[in-house]
Parts: C-alpha cells; structure tokens; sequence
C-alpha cells in the first residue's frame, strides 16, 4: 500500500467512499426526518439557505414534502448495495467462467466466448431496459440484470492471464508434482488473476452506480417510495422550473461518490496493475 | 483480405443469430410469452384466443423456427398500443430523429476532439491539457442524464430560455441533447488523442521530418497525427455505441421522439413488440459499427494484418 500518503487524489476518495457508507449506516439516526413520510403542507420548500428555507429541511423537500437530504441519506443505501452487490455476482461469475475458459480452452472456451460477443451486442442499458421489463422493477432483479450483463469483462481479463499463467513454469512444476486441475486453479492461477480483477471490480462498482441510477430515473429501479438517487433526479426532472434542488442535490451525490471510487480505482490500477496505462 | 471478409461477416451472422434468439427467449424468461403480446387489461378468454392466433401453443421450436423466419422480413408482430407493426414505429423514431442525435454528438465529439487532443500533447501540462484532464475525470463521473438537467437548468430555466429544454424541431433544439451526449466520449477522445500524440512524437521519423526543416504544424498533422488516429477510431465506434445507449437516457431527459425514448416508452404499456423490434435494430447497428471500424483500421494503418 505504497504511495497512498503521497496520492492526494486516492486520499479524497477514501474518505468520500468512507463518509457515503458512515452516512449510509447512520441514516437513521442523521435524517431530519422519514424519507417516506408525505406533508404536502411543506411541499417544494426551498434549502435552508434560500429564501423561504427553514433548519427543519437543510436540503429542502420534494414535490410530497419528503425531507430531501433524508432521501438523501437513505438514498445512498441503495447505490451502494446494488453497487457492491451486482459487482461481486458480475465479479464471481465471470471469474469462475474466465478461469474454466482459460484453464480447459477447446469448446467451453469457445461457447462462452461467442456468447460473450452475442451480449456485447446489445447496449447494456438497452438490454437491461428490455429484461426489467419483463421480469418487473425490483431492488433484487436490478442487481441480478446489472450483475449477469457484467461478467463477459471479468471473464475476458481473466481468460487472458490464465491461458498464460497455465503456461508457466510455477503451473507446470506443481502439476508435474501431481497437484489436481482444482488445486492448481484455486491456489496458483485464482490468486495470480486476483489483482487486475480488484482493479477493473473497484471502476464498475462506480458505472454500477451510475447504471442504477439512469434505471430509476427511467423508472426501472427500486420501485417508489423507497428512495433511489436516480428516481429522486427523475422527479426533480419534472419539477425543474420550480424546484432546481430536486436535480442538483442527487447528482451532486452520484457524482461525489463514483468520483471518489474513480480516484482510489486510479491509484488501485498503479499499484496492481503498473502495466496498465493510467487513463487520466 | 477476402478471407478476413467472410471472417468477420460470419461472426457477424453468428452474433446477430444469438441477438435474434435472446428477443426470441426475453418475453419467455418467466414462461408464457402471450401476456406480454396483448393488451393487459385483456381477460382470461382473450389471452386464451390470442395464444391461439398468434401460434403460441405450438411446440417452442416450431415457434423459434417461424420466429427465425420472420425476422429476416422485419416482422415483429403489431404494437399492442398503436396497432401497427412494431418494426415500422421503431425505424419512423430512428430515423431521422435518432440519427440526427448520435451524428451530431459523434461530429461534435471527434472534431473537437483533434485540436484538443493535440494543443493537450503539444503544450503538456498546459491549460488546456489540464482542463481536459479535469473534464474527463468529471465527466466519468457524472451520470450523463444529470449533465442535461444542469444544462438545461442553466440555459433554459436560469438564462431565461436561451435554448429549449424539451422537444425537437430545429437546429436549437438539437443543442442541449448533442452536447450532453457528446460531453464524456469527448473529453475521453482528448485524453486518447493526447496519449498517442506523445508517444508518436517520440519517434524517429518525426525527429527526421523536424529535421528536413518542417513547418511544426505539418509535422504535427502530417505526420504524427494520422499514427495517433488509431485508437480514436477504436474509441469512436465504442463510442457511438454508448452514443446509442446514451441515446436511450437523453432522449427521454429532452423528451427527443427517438428509438432510446420509444422503448422507454413501451415499458410501462407492456409493449413487447416495439421493445423486442427495438432492441433488434440496437444490436444490428452496434454488430454493423463494430464491423466498419474492423475495416477502417486497415484504411488508417495498412500495417494492420487482416487474419
């Protein structure tokens, strides 16, 4: 873990990515008030700073009278569980299936690879428009579209460094001594094919949370009232003449925190992987 | 060169046979296809009588076959909502409206993109080098959806309706849609170009070309410019196929009557027809991208071997 200190940028990020959970964790004890709980009687209330703003909603409220910065708060539970969680289904799965490609090659390699192709075909927010669709909006379903169109990029990388790491004398000597294909890629390649994983794993958890966020807005995502940054940007799209916090404040949000994840990604790349080029 | 041809016309064939049967199997992932297929306030009898009419009580791979056949001439049933046929309303909404949109942010993505790409190599660690490398950062970062909102918060609402926020029409109504879909591939084609400017101007043969006594700028264009271009060209049509993804998101932000705000629109109405008609033409123009730029390269760098 070198040259952290030295990272300004990764610093930054941390602390965002480690704010955003702490928030997160203690939404219910640092809301305002319910993120649910309608009072049209504060309806469309302005921050606290602008004119007709009062300390009773910071960030203002909604077209319901939801507090905002409550939504807010609560609305960062949803970005980062289907973050984290399509990213490890997406991560686990085209890992396994890179490893089994690489490893065996011949006619599973061969099958899943074309089947890769098929799905890079389709635009993903086209497919999991089209998928949503038919197996209905649901916190569960957008991790399951956002996590299965993922794997085709894990299984790609990994693919690639076990067809040459089976290569390798470490491989070829262990294999010689008798270890089994299980052994062989569960304690040699696997944890050799870990570090670039970790690297591309940590950039699609923050186009994780955008692609969750373009759902909701579309409607798709976490079915109302539940809060979702990207369906309360939908609502300030309908409002924006009226009520310019309702589309500020949640990208603002999206916008902190995937830039945070994007920094310790960067300097994640420069640490795992050097042979990458650094895209900034 | 032949060879590669037929090479990459089969997989082409390959992948859009996969494409047909993914649409084929998508209103089938939660078993009976026909709830799907009619209007959903229908009952129980008509669900019944539409299974009948639109054969889909026969076997599955009697269905698959005559869904296989069907393709080929663009038949992919009636809209439930407008009663016509669903491959008709989705090509009215690509073209123009569609088209309109991604060609103008793929222009306003990759001209700029040139002078910017270059003034980043050429004055490293300049203004504008700086300034790109920010707007890249950000633009990564940001949904592009909420990039239009603040823009049309700034230009519409703030300035007093400077630019129109919704709808389509005329030149100023294609503004804010282009820039926002255009913003992050832009400032990402900076960043490429800048990258292979500096590693080409490292290079002998432009050592040789300043030597002969070279005007810098035809060196520059000339010379190093057309060795950088080869990633761009891979970065643009990636990029024209987030263009169309995007197209899906921007459309509906300013209300643009394209193909992306079409199936967005289907949804809700359950209106599989257009959406698995529109998902289709998606992947025919993503499958028909990816192959001109597999032919592009060797227009830009004949050293590319066609195997």
């Amino acid at each position: 873990m070198i040259g952290l200190a030295r990272d300004g940028g990764a610093i930054l990020g941390l602390i965002v990515i480690g704010g955003t959970i702490l928030m997160a964790a203690l939404a219910p004890a640092l809301s305002p008030a319910d993120p649910v709980k309608n009072s049209l009687i504060d309806r469309l209330a302005p921050p606290m700073w602008s004119a007709g703003g009062s300390a009773k909603h910071p960030l203002g409220t909604d077209t319901l009278g939801r507090d905002v910065a409550s939504r807010l708060l609560y609305g960062a539970r949803v970005s980062l569980i289907v973050g984290l969680a399509a990213v490890v289904v997406a991560g686990v799965l085209g890992v396994a299936l890179g490893l089994v490609s690489g490893y065996y090659r011949g006619f599973t390699d061969d099958a899943l690879m074309r089947l890769g192709d098929v799905q890079l075909a389709f635009p993903v927010l086209v497919l999991a428009v089209a998928v949503l669709a038919v197996l209905g909006a649901s916190l569960a379903n957008v991790i399951l579209v956002l996590g299965v169109t993922g794997w085709i990029t894990y299984a790609r990388i990994v693919r690639g460094e076990t067809l040459s790491l089976r290569q390798r004398e470490f491989v070829e000597a262990a294999r010689a001594l008798g270890a089994t294909d299980r052994y062989l890629l569960w304690r040699h390649i696997l944890p050799n094919v870990l570090p670039p994983v970790t690297v591309v794993a940590t950039f699609s958890v923050a186009r994780t949370i955008i692609a969750e966020a373009s759902l909701s807005f579309l409607g798709l995502g976490i079915p109302p009232p539940a809060p979702s940054w990207g369906a309360m940007l939908d609502e300030g799209r309908n409002y924006i003449t009226t009520g310019w916090w309702l589309a500020l404040f949640p990208g603002l949000a999206i916008l902190l925190l995937v830039l945070g994840i994007n920094l310790v990604g960067d300097w994640l790349r420069d640490q795992l992987d050097p042979r990458m080029e650094r895209s900034m | 060169m032949r060879a590669f041809l037929l090479r990459r016309a089969l997989h082409a064939v390959f992948v859009l046979w996969g494409v047909v049967s993914a649409v084929f199997f998508l209103v089938r992932l939660t078993g009976d296809p026909t709830p799907f297929l009619v209007d959903q306030t229908a009952t129980q009898q008509e669900i019944a009588e539409a299974r009948t009419r639109l054969g889909l009580d026969r076997a599955l791979h009697v269905q698959y076959l005559d869904f296989l056949r069907s393709v080929p001439r663009g038949d992919f049933g009636t809209s439930i909502r407008e009663k016509r046929p669903a491959m008709q309303m989705v090509l009215e909404h690509l073209w123009p409206a569609t088209v309109e949109l991604a060609a103008a942010a793929l222009l306003l993505s990759t001209i700029l993109a040139i002078p910017l790409g270059v003034a980043s190599a050429t004055h490293k660690n300049g203004a504008v080098d700086h300034a790109s490398r920010l707007a890249s950062l950000f633009l990564q970062s940001m949904p592009s959806f909420w990039l239009g909102l603040m823009l049309i918060l700034l230009f519409a609402v703030e300035l007093g309706g400077l630019l129109p926020a919704f709808g389509s029409g005329s030149l100023r109504h294609l503004i804010l849609p282009a820039v926002t879909l255009a913003a992050a591939p832009l400032a990402q084609n900076v960043r490429l170009i800048r990258s292979g400017m500096l590693e080409v101007l490292q290079q002998d043969y432009v050592r040789t070309a300043r030597a002969k006594g070279l005007a810098e700028r035809f060196v520059i264009y000339r010379h190093a410019l057309r060795n950088a271009a080869i990633p761009v060209i891979t970065v643009t049509g990636l990029s024209l196929g987030f263009m169309l993804s995007g197209a899906v998101i921007i459309e509906t932000v300013f209300s643009w009557p394209g193909m992306g705000r079409l199936i967005v629109q289907a949804v809700p109405g359950r209106d599989f027809p257009v959406i698995q008609a529109g998902v289709f033409v998606f992947a025919l123009i993503f499958v028909g991208l990816n192959l001109i730029v597999d032919l592009l390269y060797t227009v830009v760098d004949p050293r590319v071997r066609l195997t």
